[in-house]
């Protein structure tokens, strides 16, 4: 091992097992405290962030922690989310574990250094917690934030509830470091962010193993001088020895393979952790009651725990239903979701989000990844919860038994085939 | 002050780099590299600079560089400086280094950030008076009356910003102004920044041969005359204390600014300006140096 690296190994470990008020085991807590809690444990060495409704309490949470001594990283409160991202950029390229959440419109301010961070291929973590874009204003949950930036090659994490949260930020650094890639955890405004739930608080010396520290890719050296992201022709270029080098076009295939080779690294750190803490998250997404399934929901978020309750009580009227709750969107799991949706007759996506001018995001993809392995269920696009418009059990329920009986008397016709099917929509 | 045959040989930068003939940032950044003697890690945003450092995988510079989106420079300095600081690495100084759009227009955000926060960076704003690197449009910092790409008939109709006294008014612990065509003033203003805590600004005055249209050997004399006339005035802030140096000290003890015409005429960015703007102009320079001369309190020195 180098001395850079020797030097970064004592320097990453050197925080509380715990926060002294969240020693493992049960805790009641909202879903940013989670974030916040497993951002700790992650030993993060920098933290840069901008207030934002509703992630402000989590940095809130991680300034505490830090200004009490805890937790030995710098807090970095900087003048926007664009400079929040700068800085997480700056910092994991010298080679700190970093860590920053936003939202919304500050999510949109961020947009280049998005990229810029997932094409330097950083491994940094960072909270999203879903909000509706504006315009108008509104500061309640959708996830059109997230989902307007799938394409920055960032990878894309939903949590159903406040325990998936501190787990899945712990396991994201592990994906993230791995693969070089940044991951943005994202979990539901209000509906998780604001709303306490028990929560199991993993053991910080058991994390501290889970999680060896991180060490960059290209590390800052005096004594071996690199000019990181510079100017990147088209075409592969001879360097001053005289090898052929990457161009443009190679760095974007590899950032792309890296991407998708996640999808089996996101599988095997679920297990691990699960060895480790006693819970998997689903690795890619979960099912529940799909087995003999004709019918299947698929959603993502605090909404697909919610649907849990939908198929039991569609389950109750002898609907053959089951939920697919999406866990990774980027890098989508389409060829492990086409084997899951084999020889379901009908698909009912529901987005909190849309591709303004075509249907939800999700409904597109899973159509994509039917599409590509030949397989013709029938696959509805529902649009529910824009700018926190309530979503209740009874409404999904109702709308899942009424498309269903239409499509066993064939009735189902080209209005709702092509076009979104809005859930209590007023208009 | 140091001699020029006191600053040391090493080089940081290699021979032959992909910058436009007669170009001052070379001058300029040779003697940054020299007075840091190489003990930095540098950050660029989309620039002139960028295209110095060369193109991927070949680079003109010997110290670590790390490229920013445009108005990210200040923001990732803040950041090797706490990734820097996190891993117990601060013997490194981070020099963050933007033309005058990375700094005056889309820039000054996150610079006013990190200023406010008295981030431990040096910020070198190498001013060219313009986008030069993406063919001289108008920035906040072009000189009234300057003919550029997206003022193309009429001129410039708007006068610059004072960025000197914008980041003094952030009371940082540091803020200078130098020009390339005095090395030694340049190299003693980085190497007493380099040993100051926090966010230290040093505002350079880089002649450009493509924007300002002049002769590309005349660099060095067009960065003078700038100096000699008034236009350019060579200072420094430490800890609130305002001095005059180098050049521009001699000129207010005992000497006499040239006619700003001297400078103008000397480049045809300035074609335009009829007699009464440069009559204004002219005005308009000995009432700063005036200003100047009278704020400096240590001239009797």
């Amino acid at each position: 091992m180098t001395v850079l690296n020797q030097q970064r190994v004592n320097n990453t470990h050197n925080h509380l097992s715990n926060p002294k008020t969240y020693p493992p085991g049960q805790h009641v807590v909202t879903g940013n405290q989670s974030a916040a809690i497993g951002a700790f444990l992650s030993g993060v060495q920098v933290v840069a962030a901008y207030p934002i409704t509703p992630q402000s309490p989590v940095v809130e949470e991680l300034a505490k922690f830090i200004e009490e001594g805890e937790l030995p990283a710098e807090f970095v409160p900087v003048e926007s989310e664009h400079s929040a991202m700068g800085v997480c950029i700056g910092a994991s390229i010298a080679g700190a574990r970093v860590f920053t959440a936003t939202c919304a419109n500050g999510l949109a301010y961020m947009c280049e250094q998005l990229h810029w961070a997932s094409g330097s291929r950083l491994p940094i973590v960072m909270a999203c917690v879903n909000r509706a874009m504006a315009a108008p204003w509104s500061v309640l949950n959708d996830q059109q934030d997230s989902m307007s930036q799938r394409d920055a090659g960032w990878i894309q994490l939903f949590c159903k509830d406040n325990q998936e949260i501190i787990d899945t930020v712990i396991q994201a650094y592990r994906i993230a470091e791995k693969v070089y890639l940044p991951v943005m955890v994202c979990y539901d405004g209000y509906i998780l962010s604001h709303t306490v739930m028990p929560i199991e608080v993993p053991d910080g010396n058991k994390v501290k193993k889970f999680l060896p520290p991180y060490i960059p890719h290209t590390p800052i050296d005096i004594s071996k001088p690199v000019n990181i992201n510079p100017v990147t022709l088209a075409d592969p270029r001879l360097n001053a020895d005289g090898v052929l080098c990457h161009g443009y076009m190679e760095h974007k295939y590899l950032h792309h393979q890296s991407l998708r080779n996640s999808l089996k690294i996101i599988e095997e750190i679920d297990i691990e952790y699960k060895d480790i803490f006693g819970r998997s998250l689903g690795g890619l997404f979960s099912e529940y009651k799909t087995d003999d399934a004709d019918v299947v929901i698929i959603c993502a978020g605090s909404l697909s725990k919610m649907c849990t309750l939908v198929i039991d009580m569609l389950r109750e009227q002898n609907v053959p239903i089951g939920l697919v709750s999406l866990r990774a969107y980027r890098p989508f799991p389409n060829q492990k979701l086409s084997v899951a949706l084999k020889n379901k007759k009908l698909i009912l996506t529901i987005d909190k989000s849309l591709s303004y001018g075509y249907q939800g995001p999700i409904c597109i993809d899973i159509k994509s990844s039917l599409f590509e392995s030949g397989i013709s269920s029938t696959v509805i696009s529902f649009v529910a919860g824009l700018g926190g418009r309530d979503i209740k059990p009874y409404e999904i329920a109702e709308k899942a038994y009424d498309y269903w009986n239409k499509f066993n008397k064939k009735e189902l016709t080209n209005e709702i085939i092509y076009e979104s099917q809005w859930i209590n929509c007023k208009y | 002050m140091t001699s020029i045959l006191e600053i040391p040989a090493d080089e940081y930068m290699l021979p032959g780099n992909r910058s436009c003939a007669g170009c001052g940032l070379g001058i300029g950044l040779r003697y940054i590299l020299k007075a840091l003697e190489g003990k930095c890690v540098m950050t660029v945003p989309a620039c002139c600079l960028t295209v110095l450092g060369g193109m991927y995988p070949i680079s003109s510079i010997t110290v670590p560089w790390v490229n920013s989106v445009f108005p990210g420079t200040a923001a990732m300095a803040t950041g090797l400086v706490a990734g820097l600081k996190a891993l117990k690495r601060e013997d490194i100084t981070v020099l963050a280094m933007a033309g005058d759009g990375g700094t005056y227009d889309i820039g000054i955000q996150g610079l006013s950030g990190a200023a406010e926060r008295n981030a431990n960076f040096l910020f070198v704003c190498y001013d060219n008076e313009a986008y030069m690197n993406t063919g001289t449009q108008r920035s906040g910092a072009t000189p009234k009356g300057v003919k550029t790409t997206t003022t193309p008939i009429i001129g410039k109709i708007h006068s610059p910003k004072d960025m000197g006294q914008i980041m003094d008014a952030h009371n940082i612990p540091y803020v200078a102004t130098t020009c390339i065509s005095y090395p030694t003033d340049l190299y003693d203003k980085v190497k007493k920044a380099k040993d100051i805590y926090g966010l230290r600004y040093i505002h350079l005055c880089v002649p450009c041969p493509s924007g300002w249209q002049y002769d590309p050997k005349d660099t060095v004399t067009i960065g003078q005359l700038a100096v000699e006339t008034g236009a350019i005035v060579l200072y420094e802030i430490e800890n609130g204390i305002f001095r005059l140096t180098g050049r521009s000290r001699r000129l207010a003890n005992g000497g006499k600014l040239k006619p700003i015409t001297e400078y103008l005429s000397a480049q045809k960015r300035f074609a335009n300006l009829d007699t009464s703007s440069l009559d204004e102009l002219q005005e308009y320079i000995h009432k700063r140096w005036n200003e100047f001369i009278t704020k400096d309190k240590t001239l009797t020195e």
